[in-house]
């Protein structure tokens, strides 16, 4: 049953991003109005899919990839909706509706059997630790996207071309604050994360820290961000210096985020 | 076609960038004339309806009339007293339209199709101007009302569905283009102006209106940079105090006769920190330019200097080039529909004298009848006044669908007049007497103020 949802969904997903990527060429009135329909539908699927899914593993779904790709998706079009009802940046939805169905196709890669959880994990703190960092990822998933968007903005005024491209993304300021609401928001929850999850920790394995791979690079992932917000708020970097740290500090999130579970198995890995 | 179908010909008189120089054009723009031109043009007997549309690039008389050709005269005659001009001298100046070509041209007009910068956006606002005087003079009528608002929505629709109006083309205006693009919102921002020129200001002025808060003005003379900042309602300081200013504004518009650089490389590196990486947008107008091109290369900042900015307006312009021919459909499109809405004109009145015939007749013949049959009840009397209606609608169908099909023929006067004959109608449905057109024309500019007013 929840298989129908998550494929329906993947679909309405696919729907949306064509939808955006069709206003953002054509330029036509309304259709990026229909796009956010069309994800809003997908989300609400989505929803009820999880819920679903939650029941049926009697768990939260956020412990295989399969599960957890999902619920990131679900995150993103959240956060997304959100933004979009609070500041409409125009051209946002063609770049950050791929990355949800990326996602979705990311969680249909991996098998979604449900395997039994290990006892260390049954614990209140999964759902509570795994959905913030999922949030928290959303939103800095959502950054990512603007800092590519300013990239790109900023690189044709700079070299003076104004023509098709330049027209269809937003100014480099709405540009640029937009970016920094969504590290205002995904930083600190991506703070909170890791420490629910140090918490949890404690509870399970009875050490907050024990510099496993993934907690390394979640410190890592933390600390690139830290910087960033501080420089913003201290001395006021913004722009394109701004850009790249929010992709490169969205690069070291995936990796700590994929890379690690792949790569440096520990502790941590999801169930693959 | 009988003399006495009296139909109502729309007619156009006007001068414009392409065929009067500007000498000739404000003679015959009448601009401070007493009474204003538009009235001096009404009191002509062969006039109905007229609108006196005058801007510095085009004067336009747009004229209802039942008697095209005697209009014409009059309206140059009048036209050629009042300017002072020679009569010849002016049908040389001036284009004539009538009819379809008439209602095109205003049309086009309105949507600034017509306008030495295409889809530069005043001329609808003049034209609407022009109208509203016409109207409170009571100079306009039905025909006219109508081709205004059919000339409005035209224009809005084009405004809204083409891009032609959607780029800046003018290098001021692609000044203020470029700053929104970088700042979204100029409201709250600070702008800055190195020296005086005419199209700084210009600049400066359209950044204004586009919200923004503080201008400072700065000037080799102080004096100099003193008035211009009153004039434009901002600060003055001097050049010496150009590196504490940049500090703080956001967009510097620069346009100074130095023969060198007026803001250089260092200079802005070094107020980057002091601005917390702020934004900031240099404009060089200037020739030999003010601004180190070198300051491009910072980050945060952007540099245009007027080559640049011609660019983006010839880029612009091209754009809006091919947006007019879309324009062009569209306008085409509304002339048809304009026309059938003229020719429907002359259907009705005949169409409803037809009706009005035949009903009188059969009154007649129903009273004389039920005078000879005595003795009828109600129910008789309701069948033979059904039978009688029944008859005439019967017989009036055919001749009225004909009528109506006609309307759109190519041999249209002659199915009209034809009709007119064959019936014995008197044909006259558009003269409407002098008295009821005046009364009525009343009515029709009260209802279309009020749709202006929503």
């Amino acid at each position: 049953m929840d298989e129908l949802f998550f494929q329906l969904t993947f679909f309405f997903y696919l729907a949306a991003s064509a939808g955006f990527i069709m206003h953002l060429v054509s330029m036509r009135k309304g259709v990026d109005r229909i796009a956010t329909w069309i994800l809003t539908a997908g989300f609400c699927i989505h929803t009820v899919g999880i819920i679903l899914r939650w029941v049926s593993e009697g768990h939260a779904p956020m412990v295989s990839f399969h599960d957890t790709f999902s619920f990131l998706a679900w995150a993103i079009a959240l956060a997304f909706l959100l933004f979009q009802a609070g500041h409409n940046v125009k051209a946002l939805g063609a770049f950050v509706s791929p990355v949800i169905t990326v996602m979705m196709v990311a969680g249909l890669m991996h098998p979604r059997q449900v395997m039994p959880l290990p006892p260390a994990l049954k614990s209140y703190w999964l759902p509570i630790h795994a959905s913030i960092c999922l949030i928290s990822y959303a939103l800095l998933t959502i950054a990512f996207c603007i800092a590519i968007m300013y990239l790109v903005q900023e690189h044709q005024i700079k070299n003076k071309r104004l023509g098709a491209i330049s027209r269809r993304l937003p100014s480099l300021q709405t540009l640029d604050i937009m970016s920094e609401r969504c590290l205002k928001i995904g930083f600190p929850l991506l703070t909170l994360g890791i420490i629910t999850g140090s918490v949890w920790a404690e509870s399970a394995w009875g050490s907050y820290w024990s510099w496993d791979p993934k907690e390394t690079w979640s410190l890592i992932t933390w600390l690139l961000y830290a910087a960033l917000l501080h420089q913003r708020l201290t001395v006021g970097w913004r722009g394109r210096k701004s850009a790249y740290m929010t992709i490169i500090g969205y690069i070291t999130l995936l990796f700590t985020f994929i890379g690690v579970t792949y790569l440096l198995p520990g502790s941590h890995s999801y169930a693959l | 076609m009988p003399s006495d179908i009296n139909r109502t010909e729309i007619l156009l008189l006007g001068t414009n960038h392409n065929t009067a120089p500007v000498e000739i054009r404000e003679k015959l723009a009448l601009r401070e004339t007493d009474p204003p031109a538009v009235k001096l043009f009404q009191e002509l007997p062969a006039c109905q309806e007229i609108i006196f549309l005058s801007t510095c690039n085009r004067v336009e008389i747009i004229l209802g009339t039942v008697r095209p050709d005697d209009a014409r005269e009059q309206v140059i005659a009048a036209w050629a007293r009042h300017t002072g001009l020679d009569k010849t001298l002016l049908q040389d100046n001036i284009y004539i339209y009538s009819g379809e070509k008439a209602v095109k041209h205003v049309f086009r007009v309105a949507a600034s199709l017509d306008s030495m910068v295409v889809g530069e956006p005043q001329i609808l606002g003049q034209l609407k101007d022009a109208y509203r005087t016409a109207s409170e003079m009571d100079c306009s009528g039905p025909i006219l009302n109508k081709l205004m608002h059919k000339a409005f929505s035209t224009a809005k629709k084009i405004r809204t569905e083409t891009k032609i109006a959607s780029q800046a083309v003018s290098i001021s205006y692609a000044a203020v283009e470029l700053a929104k693009k970088i700042f979204g919102d100029l409201r709250g921002k600070s702008a800055l102006m190195i020296g005086a020129g005419e199209m700084a200001e210009l600049a400066a002025q359209h950044l204004k209106t586009s919200g923004i808060e503080r201008l400072v003005v700065a000037n080799r003379t102080l004096e100099r940079a003193l008035d211009l900042a009153k004039s434009l309602d901002g600060e003055a300081v001097s050049l010496e105090e150009l590196e504490d200013v940049l500090i703080d504004v956001d967009i510097v518009i620069s346009s100074t006769g130095a023969p060198g650089l007026v803001v250089k490389k260092d200079q802005v590196k070094r107020i980057m920190r002091p601005r917390r990486h702020r934004l900031l947008f240099f404009i060089d107008i200037a020739v030999p330019r003010d601004i180190d091109p070198k300051i491009n290369s910072i980050d945060n900042v952007y540099l245009f200097d007027i080559d640049e900015l011609k660019e983006v307006v010839e880029e612009n312009k091209a754009e809006r080039q091919k947006e007019a021919l879309k324009a062009e459909r569209m306008v085409e499109a509304e002339l048809i529909k304009f026309k059938s809405w003229m020719q429907s004109l002359d259907i009705v009145p005949i169409i409803r004298q037809l009706q009005q015939k035949a009903e009188m007749v059969r009154q007649q013949e129903l009273r004389r009848t039920l005078k000879n049959l005595k003795g009828l009840d109600d129910r008789e009397k309701a069948c033979i006044e059904k039978l009688s209606q029944s008859l005439m609608n019967k017989m009036l169908h055919d001749p009225i669908i004909f009528l109506k099909k006609g309307a759109h023929d190519s041999h249209r006067d002659e199915v009209l007049s034809m009709v007119c004959r064959i019936f014995g109608l008197n044909g006259a449905g558009r003269a409407i007497s002098l008295e009821n057109y005046r009364s009525g024309k009343n009515a029709d500019v009260k209802t279309c103020r009020s749709k202006q007013a929503g």
